[in-house]
């Protein structure tokens, strides 16, 4: 059952992605002053939205695994922190690609891209935190410790590199803009969620069977050494 | 039997205002203990202060002889260094105890883990205002800086900036002292985190060295209260999580 879900939920994927990215470059309207560029908005936006997603599903995780001490919350903050590095990471670029014609620059000093790729740092540095501790109950006590800390650290340090300086353009409201672009971008938005819970979930998978292999008993001391994962119904 | 059960049962009674007097005291005597490994092993903090000298010298060769620049920058560059140093600091902190296995010493004592971490962020703190104190004068001297609102407000920012660095930090150092790479995995777990209290640091002793003249040092220091705050709570809530097994 769940591995029909799966495949449904990448076949959708698939299709909205690809009925998005024709909405995006080809129904919608070009932007009156930024012209065809504007359209880059349509991936850039949903990337980011997704990161930010994906980094509080991180932190709820977290805080479930201190709590419940739970291999699947740490396996699926283990998952949502990469994937959202990698959607933070492609939302950053994409900006960056943006900002080339628009602003001038390929990099400002801007709240918002600061404060992207200072998230960006720190939950690289969560990752390898997760990379260097081999055992898994500590490192999934610890990385749920240093995710809590750098979750919080998010709302500062946008507001502080706020007061210090500021030059992103400010979001515009679905009342302001054409109603072909708020649609086509809420498309994007949810073309990009269904990604991104295909990727999670795909992620998620891989994580709680290196949890079983990890946790299982060495084969010396295995009931069947023919068996490869003696302790993977435990788990489950 | 009896005798632990007493014992147990004082905390209790005295409420828990006494808790945290006991909290107190016990992060107290943490912190005497550190402090006199640091001062009987004192050839560790003179190097430490060695270090963020030569990273203030080092700032000047990066820049060029332009004075005016480094001037304005002044603040920027005492803050590296601090921070820097503080990497060292922390590491170190919870290198020694990992010698002799002294942490499983330290959580055998019947304490609450987080006089630990009070105790180990407070030294740590301490540590770095020290460096800081002693940094001050060399920055005036070798970037030609004139104080302008006193070393009152200066000191200030010194003591929040350094709290603002070794309340995560000691989380962090706890943490990384027992992961492979631990060198490289504190400052890259540390230096994202900090930007926020970095820049707030920077920025106020900017305006302390150089005048207020729109009053923005209060804002300034608001964050940096704030950022204590949310991370000694933060701390004190995870830390026992991080030492226990």
């Amino acid at each position: 059952m769940a591995r029909r879900i799966y495949y449904l939920v990448i076949a959708m994927a698939v299709a909205m992605l690809a009925t998005g990215a024709w909405l995006a470059l080809v129904w919608a309207p070009p932007d009156r002053e930024m012209g065809d560029v504007q359209r880059i908005m349509y991936a850039h936006v949903p990337s980011v939205w997704m990161a930010l997603l994906a980094v509080t599903l991180n932190f709820g995780c977290s805080i479930a695994y201190l709590i419940r001490s739970n291999w699947k919350a740490d396996a699926l903050a283990e998952a949502a922190a990469e994937v959202g590095v990698l959607f933070g990471a492609v939302g950053v670029t994409l900006g960056s690609i943006w900002g080339r014609p628009t602003w001038g620059v390929w990099w400002t000093w801007d709240p918002r891209l600061t404060s992207a790729a200072i998230m960006l740092v720190s939950y690289a540095g969560y990752l390898a935190l997760r990379r260097f501790v081999e055992d898994p109950e500590r490192r999934a006590t610890w990385s749920s410790v240093a995710a809590i800390i750098a979750f919080v650290d998010i709302p500062i340090i946008w507001f502080s590199v706020k007061w210090w300086r500021s030059l992103h353009q400010v979001q515009s409201s679905p009342s302001t803009v054409d109603p072909k672009m708020t649609l086509v971008l809420r498309w994007n938005a949810i073309a990009f969620l269904l990604v991104m819970i295909v990727f999670i979930w795909s992620r998620y998978r891989i994580a709680l069977h290196q949890r079983e292999r990890e946790l299982a008993p060495p084969e010396a001391l295995a009931a069947e050494p023919q068996s490869r994962t003696p302790a993977a119904g435990a788990l489950r | 039997m009896s005798a632990p059960d007493s014992e147990a049962d004082q905390p209790s009674q005295a409420g828990a205002l006494g808790l945290i007097q006991q909290l107190f005291a016990n992060a107290a005597i943490v912190l005497a203990k550190d402090l006199l490994i640091e001062w009987r092993t004192r050839t560790r903090l003179n190097a430490l202060l060695f270090f963020s000298f030569a990273t203030l010298l080092l700032f000047s060769f990066a820049l060029g002889p332009d004075t005016k620049l480094l001037e304005r920058n002044a603040g920027g560059y005492l803050w590296l260094a601090i921070l820097f140093s503080s990497v060292l600091a922390l590491g170190e902190s919870f290198r020694v105890e990992r010698e002799n296995a002294s942490l499983d010493g330290l959580r055998l004592v019947p304490t609450d883990a987080r006089a630990i971490f009070l105790g180990k962020a407070l030294g740590n703190g301490l540590i770095l205002i020290l460096i800081g104190l002693l940094l001050i004068p060399v920055m005036v001297a070798l970037y030609g800086v004139t104080i302008a609102m006193g070393f009152g407000p200066l000191v200030v920012v010194l003591v929040l900036g350094c709290f603002a660095i070794s309340w995560p930090g000691t989380v962090y150092s706890a943490i990384a002292s027992n992961a492979r790479a631990r060198d490289v995995l504190l400052p890259l777990l540390l230096f994202p985190l900090i930007v926020p209290a970095l820049l707030a640091a920077v920025k106020a002793t900017s305006l302390v060295l150089q005048g207020d003249p729109m009053l923005q040092l209060r804002s300034w220091l608001t964050l940096l209260v704030a950022f204590n705050l949310i991370y000694w709570a933060l701390g004190l809530a995870l830390f026992p999580q991080v030492i226990e097994e």
